[in-house]
């Protein structure tokens, strides 16, 4: 992990309120997992960094590609940033989702802006020669995004809120139909999403990328702590260094 | 220029450390620099058992700073000692251990337990965020006097008492510190703070209210320092809002004899060690000729009573 000023290579919009942002510096050749992520200084204006999940890596060229959604001032000002500024940035952090496992049909969950870490996920999951199938919820089609590279690495299906792209509904009204047809499930998106996979899929391997207000991103301050089962001493994990990605049963939603 | 300063318990290097509840028990912050570059290190809060804390949200963003309600999470003392420390100890600098509780027993439990792996300790009779003990040990100061007191005599090592803004008289808690029998002074904890949503009409953090830490309170420690420092002779550690060098000046200025950073740790997790490089400099170009010269220098004395204090 390193702070660096990396430059930002592309700035555009893919989506309502979405995103993508391409990055250059070495920080890029250091990304372990997929589902690790970035933590953003905005400006000398805000205090605290932002968390921001790496949803491509190109190490060849030295590049990340970031997919962010305006939620507030701080991301509203990053929209701001031009192609040649330079961006401090505190990366990679986390423990990503693991792909050396004996995984042969995988299910990918993605929740609106929980979407792109499961992207280079996806990517790494199909080179290794890996069936992937890939649920995506958005609130609408206007919000939606990465539909078509996602296409590219295996079967999609899509819900949306308002029924504007694909079904009307939840992700977990497609993820109980496609239960028996993969052995593990990776999921990234709110809270309220992982806590219904997790429960409808209660019996098959997952993980789970987690979401919290972070203070440091490196572990220290105990800012962005989740609860454990009772049966785990410690009794806690960080989500900016333990996690975000976690085995399903290891956190308490 | 010798930026070194002899504090009690303490001979710091340079008068830089990290703050507590800042730095975790420095592991994170081993992968970027040296530890042994540092004054010296102020651990986590430490509590007799171990504590979970608040519940998440836990911190929310301020106009120049942060508000924080981490809650005392920390794995409890014994662990601390055994499973903490020895990292630490390979670090050619001095440990403080910030000592907290509920109860004046579990203020003694705990340095008692802590005090022989340490070269000082923090007495934490200020963290706003939780339900029991804590705060009100800091703000009463017939309990301040008792438990810096109590804590003395158990402690085999000097024992500095970090102070609450969270009160009307700052020097009556600073006094009855100097009665308990402190060695020295840690100035200032967070102010108490709210920040509500408008989106869901609620406070941001889960405790409800939190810590306010940063910029935005750092003119508040610098005035608290200036009037205890001419109040009470103890040794002063100042803290908040620490991000440059002429925030550590200004500090000593005020009649801190060393400082701690803490939040900025957050934004720059070198901050320390840049702030420790550039101090010399920075001296120097205010025309400084030695450290000394810079601790109570806005009260007009002299650099031979900066001496003194130090």
């Amino acid at each position: 992990m390193r702070r660096e000023w990396m430059e930002i290579v592309e700035h555009n919009a893919v989506a309502k309120d979405t995103y993508r942002m391409v990055l250059k510096g070495q920080i890029a050749e250091e990304v372990k997992d997929p589902g690790q992520f970035v933590h953003i200084q905005v400006s000398e204006r805000f205090f605290l960094r932002r968390p921001v999940s790496i949803a491509d890596v190109h190490p060849d060229k030295s590049e990340i590609t970031l997919l962010y959604k305006v939620l507030g001032d701080g991301t509203e000002a990053l929209t701001e940033k031009q192609t040649g500024d330079k961006l401090d940035v505190l990366g990679p952090g986390g423990q990503g989702f693991p792909v050396e496992e004996d995984v042969r049909e995988a299910l990918i969950v993605g929740g609106g802006i929980g979407v792109p870490p499961l992207y280079y996920l996806a990517k790494q999951l199909v080179e290794q020669g890996i069936k992937v199938t890939t649920v995506l919820g958005f609130r609408s089609k206007e919000e939606s995004f990465l539909v078509e590279e996602f296409k590219d690495l295996g079967a999609v299906y899509v819900t949306t809120d308002d029924g504007s792209l694909g079904e009307q509904g939840l992700v977990t009204d497609r993820t109980g139909e496609l239960k028996g047809s993969f052995d593990t499930y990776f999921a990234c998106g709110p809270t309220v999403m992982l806590k219904a996979i997790a429960n409808q899929l209660d019996d098959v391997r997952g993980y789970l990328s987690m979401e919290e207000r972070m203070g440091c991103g490196i572990g220290a301050c105990f800012a962005c702590v989740v609860h454990t089962p009772e049966d785990d001493e410690k009794g806690y994990r960080r989500v900016c260094c333990d996690g975000p990605v976690f085995k399903a049963k290891e956190v308490v939603l | 220029m010798d930026i070194s300063i002899s504090l009690p318990g303490l001979d710091l290097k340079n008068p830089i450390m990290p703050a507590s509840g800042c730095f975790g028990f420095g592991k994170e912050f081993a992968q970027f620099y040296d530890l042994s570059d540092l004054g010296a290190i102020i651990l986590k809060a430490a509590t007799g058992e171990k504590r979970y804390g608040n519940e998440a949200p836990r911190v929310a963003e301020t106009s120049s700073g942060m508000l924080n309600a981490i809650g005392l999470q920390n794995p409890g003392v014994e662990k601390i000692v055994n499973e903490e420390i020895p990292f630490l100890k390979a670090y050619d600098t001095p440990l403080i251990a910030n000592v907290s509780g509920s109860t004046m027993e579990e203020y003694e439990h705990v340095a008692a337990t802590i005090c022989k792996e340490v070269d000082a300790l923090e007495l934490n009779i200020s963290c706003p965020n939780v339900k029991e003990g804590g705060v009100q040990f800091g703000t009463d100061p017939r309990l301040a006097e008792e438990v810096t007191s109590r804590v003395k005599s158990v402690s085999t090592v000097p024992v500095y008492v970090k102070l609450s803004p969270n009160v009307t008289d700052i020097v009556a808690l600073a006094k009855a510190a100097a009665s308990g029998g402190a060695d020295g002074l840690s100035m200032i904890n967070t102010l108490t703070g709210m920040k509500i949503d408008p989106a869901t009409r609620k406070p941001i953090i889960s405790n409800q209210t939190g810590g306010l830490s940063g910029p935005a309170v750092k003119p508040v420690a610098i005035r608290m320092i200036h009037q205890v420092y001419q109040a009470v002779n103890l040794p002063i550690i100042g803290m908040g809002g620490i991000e440059t060098t002429d925030d550590i000046i200004e500090y000593m200025l005020a009649g801190a004899s060393a400082v701690a950073v803490g939040s900025a740790n957050f934004k720059n997790p070198l901050i320390c060690k840049e702030l420790i490089e550039q101090l010399p400099e920075a001296l120097e170009r205010y025309g400084f000729s030695s450290i000394e010269e810079v601790i109570g220098g806005a009260h007009h004395e002299t650099a031979a009573s900066g001496l003194f204090r130090a």
